[in-house]
């Protein structure tokens, strides 16, 4: 909320005169509500391995981060190239690979990498998107630097919480709204089925036929998919509910087989297709990947993209940025240490104290380490692990994320957050709704925001000026 | 709409009805045995309120006897009884779960918060009888609200049909396993040799379909068992009748074979039900045994389950 020196950020004026003026109890009183409605709606995720809590509520906090539209005018920019790079990287890892012949980035690291797909190699996709919806992972560092933790470029989620989020706000605020001209975020739904429409396949009908593909309701994000589905008022498919005749993918109807020209799907690239991908799935469709490679059905995110948004392809982006599109990376990167490299891997056993241990393929905060808050004997095994097998790991130095007031046990208190704005790529355009998903550590010092381990949410406010 | 979202909602809607019928026959039973036992004589009423849920053989794999704990456990909370009524909650809201795109917001609310309610409030079941009666009230009030809000907010459209296909469906074998288990009270007045415990029972079985006042309505006279067969089984205009069941499914499968442009097996089977229902009396029940015309329609109901679902929902 403050500037550097202290100083309240222009932005967080209204807010800070706002909370001021409110009594404690009144706050905690909505904050309480706030949780009821959540739970009434079910607005749940799962932790797998937590028999417990097979449904649990991400906590919501109350008090909004709030961004100034220059702010926001900046990073929609640098969001934007980052994504138009990143389908372009991924259209030539998947043909003419002029990146590779330009030495920029090792061969192994694409041909080695377990999330490159060979069934995508010359495969076109319609205009050429490989990443229609993008999550980036971004925190800001100071007054003017704002830095890409993460590119979340297979199946992000997040986006039914900021959707949500705001509508509780309005709901519970109505008056804290009065003061501020906050950029609407409702028209995502709308934006999103016009990108996933404009991306049908030739071969389908003037009205495609989008549907969104859900694992099930034991998804830890199922919520997310029947919400979705139900804002873009289509169809939400399992595997099972679709079938593949003739290299095109229909699903059961009560009136028999309609064809699918537009899957949204939340299902992994291992699990779309048994017959390409792992024999055991259940998920999945068999005969979709010939149905795909036929050209008859547009999957959204394309297959194979998992090679953009890997750890150890992230410390390339700015190399990536400026090669593809010749202009200087508007976003920063986390500096990273690649541990697959000699040099790289003998600072980082120097320094595990100080630095934060990433695996190449993790996600959801699993399988980190974080230098400074871990034990001795946590960093000693940590070291014997990457010393086994240290291409699965990049480092990164611990930054200073921003933080932003919050309500805790012990009255409102600064806590780190970060910011997942979600970039949706159409045939045409690339637009971002102002806003994102907010994620906050709610434990006291904490940067691990991931809802898996105790982080929170909060609404995102970009004021319209 | 998706076969398999189509299926779900089918099944909602049978097991909110199912959850309600049982909560109905738990209540009808409590009233009967508090009576003394020179008015019911020497049945045990808790045994026929596990005849009319169809639970019987079950129950005595899991307990030796049927006294009103172990029925009202098996029956309310049991999770060993498919057809209990904690596990109707779970597999309604489960079934809403799958299906939250088709549902309205009121609707979900409805199933969501008793999910809730069934955890938090009624985790560890019942321990009085004035408890029970509260829980009894907590899960038809559910049904009601599930009922009431899919009926004031849902689009007239598939979704809405196939949700109460459910519905009747699973209403018409309720019907028609009380008569199953109870239809030796209902004989006419020349094989009839009851006494005052007759009266209870008669009472109990318009109980559990809420048909209490609604007799009385329509036939103006004191209690009499072949009446009691006629309301239930002919009377079109009592919601739980056989008939008024069967006039609902063959409204609502029109309304989907209007829709799709095409009729087929699933209406042609409850038309044929409806228009045997519409054109018996009474009399030709009696004389053809009503045991035996029960165990026909219920067979002729289960099997209308299986068309819709060849049809419609695989």
């Amino acid at each position: 909320m403050n500037g550097p020196g202290g100083d309240l950020r222009p932005a967080y004026r209204e807010l800070s005169r706002w909370l001021k003026e409110t009594p404690p109890d009144a706050l905690e009183y909505r904050r309480q509500e706030a949780e009821l409605l959540f739970r009434r709606i079910g607005i749940t995720f799962a932790v797998y391995g937590d028999a417990e809590a097979q449904e649990r509520l991400i906590p919501f906090d109350v008090i909004p981060r709030i961004m100034s539209a220059k702010e926001w005018t900046t990073l929609e920019k640098g969001l934007k190239q980052r994504v138009r790079a990143l389908n372009m990287f991924l259209r030539d890892i998947y043909h003419g690979r002029d990146i590779l012949r330009a030495n920029l980035i090792p061969d192994d690291l694409i041909f080695q990498n377990p999330v490159f797909r060979p069934e995508m190699n010359g495969q076109s996709v319609p205009h050429d998107v490989y990443v229609h919806i993008a999550g980036i992972d971004i925190v800001r560092v100071d007054a003017d630097n704002f830095i890409v933790l993460e590119d979340n470029a297979r199946t992000p989620s997040g986006v039914s919480y900021m959707l949500e989020n705001r509508e509780i706000m309005m709901r519970l605020f109505p008056d804290l709204f009065a003061r501020h001209r906050v950029a609407p975020v409702e028209r995502y739904p709308d934006e999103l089925l016009s990108a996933l429409r404009s991306v049908a396949p030739l071969s389908a009908s003037a009205e495609p036929t989008v549907a969104l593909m859900t694992p099930g309701v034991y998804n830890s994000a199922y919520y997310e998919h029947s919400f979705l589905a139900d804002k873009l008022g289509i169809e939400l498919v399992e595997g099972r509910d679709l079938i593949v005749k003739n290299d095109e993918v229909f699903m059961r109807t009560t009136e028999g087989l309609k064809r699918v020209d537009v899957i949204y799907r939340r299902v992994d690239d291992d699990f779309l297709d048994p017959l390409t991908f792992r024999p055991d799935s259940a998920l999945g469709v068999p005969g979709l990947m010939s149905a795909y490679a036929a050209g008859n059905v547009t999957l959204a995110n394309a297959v194979g993209t998992g090679i953009a948004d890997d750890k150890a392809i992230y410390s390339y982006m700015p190399e990536i940025v400026k090669f593809y599109l010749g202009e200087e990376p508007i976003l920063k990167n986390v500096p990273t240490w690649r541990c697959r490299e000699p040099k790289d891997l003998a600072y980082v056993l120097d320094n595990l104290g100080d630095l934060v241990v990433k695996e190449v393929h993790g996600s959801g905060g699993y399988g980190m380490l974080i230098g400074p808050a871990a034990t001795k004997a946590t960093i000693e095994a940590f070291r014997d692990k990457l010393k086994r097998e240290p291409e699965g790991f990049i480092a990164q130095p611990t930054l200073a994320l921003s933080t932003c007031p919050t309500c805790t046990a012990s009255g409102l208190a600064p806590r780190h957050v970060d910011l997942r704005p979600f970039v949706l790529t159409g045939s045409k355009h690339v637009t971002i709704v102002p806003g994102g998903l907010t994620r906050v550590a709610l434990k006291e010092g904490s940067l691990v925001v991931n809802s898996s381990q105790g982080g929170g949410t909060k609404d995102t406010w970009i004021l319209d000026e | 709409m998706l076969s398999r979202t189509a299926e779900n909602l089918y099944w909602l809607a049978r097991y909110v009805e199912r959850a309600e019928y049982i909560a109905r026959t738990i209540d009808a039973t409590l009233r009967v045995t508090a009576l003394p036992a020179a008015y019911i004589g020497k049945t045990n009423e808790w045994e026929s309120a596990l005849l009319t849920a169809g639970v019987s053989t079950s129950f005595y794999e899991t307990y030796q006897e049927a006294t009103e704990q172990n029925v009202v456990e098996y029956l309310a909370f049991s999770p060993a009884n498919p057809s209990s009524i904690k596990n109707c909650i779970e597999a309604a809201r489960l079934n809403s779960r799958s299906v939250r795109t088709a549902l309205t917001s009121e609707m979900w609310d409805t199933i969501n918060s008793a999910w809730i309610e069934l955890q938090e409030v009624w985790g560890k079941g019942t321990s009085s009888r004035e408890e029970l009666a509260r829980f009894l009230r907590f899960v038809q009030e559910t049904s009601l609200r599930f009922d009431g809000s899919a009926y004031r907010t849902m689009l007239r459209n598939d979704a809405y049909w196939f949700s109460r296909l459910g519905l009747h469906l699973e209403r018409a074998d309720n019907t028609a396993r009380i008569l199953d288990v109870k239809y030796h009270v209902l004989l006419p007045e020349e094989e009839h040799v009851g006494g005052p415990l007759d009266y209870y029972q008669w009472t109990s079985i318009l109980r559990s379909v809420s048909a209490l006042t609604a007799y009385h309505w329509v036939y103006r006279e004191t209690l009499k068992p072949w009446l009691i067969a006629d309301l239930l089984i002919l009377n079109d205009t009592l919601p739980r009748s056989l008939a008024s069941c069967y006039s609902n499914l063959v409204r609502n499968l029109d309304q989907i074979g209007v829709a799709y442009g095409r009729q087929g097996a699933s209406q042609r089977h409850a038309r044929g039900v409806r228009n045997r229902l519409e054109h018996s009396h009474m009399d030709d029940i009696f004389q053809h045994g009503v045991h035996e015309f029960i165990q026909e329609f219920i067979a002729d109901n289960s099997r209308l389950g299986e068309i819709i679902t060849r049809q419609y929902l695989i």
